[in-house]
């Protein structure tokens, strides 16, 4: 009984998570990102069901997000001028069908091959959508974006969804169905054979499946899904401008996945959420944001591969192995030195950006780790560099340790058969 | 007597060499037919005509009397041909019983179905299990099979290769690189789960080859130069000249 029940605890956690996440963070800043990261779990999550699933690395994910958000913003707009009955909860079920129909048209073209060549394609096509947004100023709205008023909408069983906490809880209405969807899929013959065509699209040729077939399919799942979180988006922010199409909305959502874990179902839904923590909170406290997320991606690239969703199943792996404490010394040696690493870094980012970009507006005198400091003068450099200096030869003696300690462990792991 | 498979003045060139030089073969339904001949002879270029892998120049290749020649290897297998590669070609990150239930799905009609858990579909878990009983990797189940040990990996290409039930079975050297019982054990294996079908295979182990053949046919130089019982084949003199002779067999 508890064995087949148990597969339902995850989602209750997750359905508890997204009711209750207002109650414990009610601030209007904390809903109004809290809203986002329901709208990026359901991006990311769909985003790596062709990077993740089936092996489709896209560089124009954002188009179907995009035309997504606009089509659903139109039909907002449409529906206010004609006084049509439809409620705001089914727009994002049209932003998903635009999503669709632009993913069956895009996808004819940029299916037909995998790897590389699906990826430039994929680049391309977001190039032309992005830049047809300046000509098409009727459907794109310009610089300024096309605005409307979620609250003119008939209301939908007495709710106007005027307040953001209702648009919240919309949000998470959909979110949750698209999770379990999305996970579903995987679980199905199509779903499997899109794990096939990633592992091997020649095999699949001959067990009868047509691998640019199953590719198409999940392309056109992915642009669905993508279609639904971008009309959620619109009924959020009642605005749609190009950026939610273009490369860096594209580059954001790989960014998401890839931080979170490909290799996992839950890793994009992590990454979606931590990526759109900071991407609120660290732009409020540094102008240099973007630099860290590129940072940061390719520290994960390097020395976490499988995201923080697979770096941490690893370790729990260790930990239920009973043999996590010979990671212990290493840890504790190469911890401090990534710290100053780290510090190093951030320091010198901070003093070049001060230094660089913003002197000439608001002079050279900033506050960095709670100490006064000019950025003019050399001894905060020279504090920077040799930390940095310090910290990086550290890391690079010490990792060794960590390789030895984890070489232990799946070691100790692998002899009582649980590797 | 009708043939299952049936080439008719088969040529493959690769720019100005011809690799198949007009091979001409017809294999009953139930016969196990061997293809030997030297390095080079364009076995395995046959085998890839055959199956769709490659296009031939000109020629045709007729499965159950139907005209399969320039049609893509996933409509071939859906007309019921199946074959295996000789290095092996599996997916590897997926487990043992993962790998036979997608070579199951699309012969027990479920195509792209993505309304349905896969867990849930009682004929194509029963068909996954009774595939790894047949090829002994029912303890291996969840080892995802880029880290079987070579002969388990051989099995399991087999496996994938019968798994769609396809009613002619090519196989690709499946012995190479085998020591003598894992051989034996291959030889078995292949004797068990082609019952019944038709088989066609490339293989340079003429243990193999004698014991489980019956019919071969010699490809050299991309012609066929014999084709004929094994016993008959050991004793024609163009084939002794050919190809045994240098071997020393």
């Amino acid at each position: 009984m508890t064995a087949r029940l148990s597969w339902l605890a995850p989602w209750l956690a997750f359905a508890l998570i997204l009711i209750a996440a207002p109650r414990v963070f009610p601030s209007p800043t904390a809903l109004t990102m809290m809203s986002l990261m329901g709208v990026m779990i359901i991006f990311a999550l769909s985003y790596n069901m062709l990077l993740g699933q089936t092996g489709l690395l896209s560089f124009g994910h954002a188009v179907y997000y995009g035309l997504g958000g606009f089509v659903a913003i139109h039909t907002m707009n449409a529906v206010i001028h004609n006084k049509l009955g439809l409620s705001i909860p089914v727009i994002p079920l049209v932003g998903g069908l635009a999503g669709l129909v632009f993913g069956v048209l895009f996808g004819l073209i940029s299916t037909r091959r995998a790897g590389l060549v699906f990826s430039m394609i994929s680049l391309g096509i977001g190039e032309l959508v992005s830049s047809s947004s300046f000509i098409l100023r009727t459907f794109f709205g310009g610089e300024e974006g096309i605005t409307t008023n979620r609250s003119k909408l008939a209301p939908f069983l007495g709710h106007k969804f005027g307040p953001q906490l209702e648009v919240y809880y919309l949000i998470g209405v959909w979110c949750f169905v698209c999770v379990v969807a999305m996970y579903a899929l995987t679980r199905t013959p199509f779903g499997r054979m899109c794990n096939a065509v990633r592992e091997n699209p020649e095999r699949v040729e001959f067990v009868g499946y047509s691998p640019r077939m199953v590719r198409l399919i999940a392309f056109c799942f992915a642009a669905f899904f993508a279609g639904i979180a971008g009309g959620l988006a619109a009924i959020s922010f009642e605005i749609m401008n190009a950026q939610q199409l273009g490369a860096q909305q594209s580059s954001l959502v790989l960014l998401m996945a890839y931080i979170g874990g490909v290799g996992s179902f839950a890793g994009p839904i992590v990454g979606a959420v931590i990526i759109t923590y900071l991407q609120i909170m660290l732009s409020d406290v540094t102008s240099a944001w973007q630099l860290y997320f590129g940072l940061m991606f390719i520290a994960v690239v390097m020395f976490a591969p499988e995201g923080v969703v697979g770096w941490t199943m690893l370790h729990l792996r260790a930990l239920r192995g009973g043999v996590a404490w010979r990671l212990a010394p290493a840890y504790a040696a190469v911890g401090p030195a990534l710290v100053a690493t780290g510090a190093g870094a951030i320091m010198i980012i901070e003093l070049a950006n001060r230094q660089l970009a913003e002197a000439r507006s608001e002079g050279s005198a900033m506050r960095l780790f709670g100490f006064d400091v000019d950025a003019s003068t050399l001894p905060p450099w020279i504090v920077a560099v040799a930390l940095f200096a310090a910290g990086t030869i550290l890391v690079l003696r010490l990792w060794p340790r960590v390789g030895d300690a984890w070489g232990a462990v799946n070691a100790r792991l692998h002899f009582r058969g649980e590797g | 007597m009708s043939a299952a498979l049936s080439l008719l003045d088969l040529r493959k060139s690769f720019g100005p060499v011809q690799i198949i030089r007009g091979v001409s073969l017809e294999i009953a339904e139930g016969e196990r037919h061997a293809i030997i001949g030297p390095n080079g002879a364009g076995k395995s270029t046959l085998f890839n005509l055959v199956s769709g892998r490659i296009r031939p120049s000109s020629g045709e290749v007729r499965l159950h009397g139907q005209a399969i020649t320039g049609l893509s290897p996933f409509e071939i297998n859906r007309r019921g041909l199946s074959r295996s590669f000789q290095i092996t070609n599996i997916f590897p990150k997926m487990s043992v019983e993962e790998n036979l239930r997608c070579a199951a799905l699309w012969s027990l009609g479920y195509k792209y179905a993505f309304w349905t858990s896969i867990e849930r579909l009682s004929d194509v878990c029963e068909r996954a299990e009774w595939l790894m009983d047949r090829v002994g990797l029912t303890v291996r189940r969840h080892v995802p099979a880029g880290v079987l040990s070579y002969a388990e990996q051989r099995a399991l290409e087999i496996g994938v290769t019968i798994g769609g039930s396809a009613d002619v079975v090519m196989l690709d050297e499946p012995t190479a690189g085998m020591n003598n019982s894992e051989t034996e054990h291959a030889v078995a294996l292949i004797r068990k789960v082609t019952e019944g079908k038709t088989l066609v295979m490339v293989e340079h182990d003429m243990g193999v080859v004698f014991s489980l053949a019956d019919r071969i046919s010699v490809l050299v130089y991309g012609q066929i130069i014999a084709s004929d019982a094994p016993e008959r084949i050991r004793e024609n003199p163009a084939v002794r000249e050919a190809y045994l002779g240098q071997d020393g067999a």
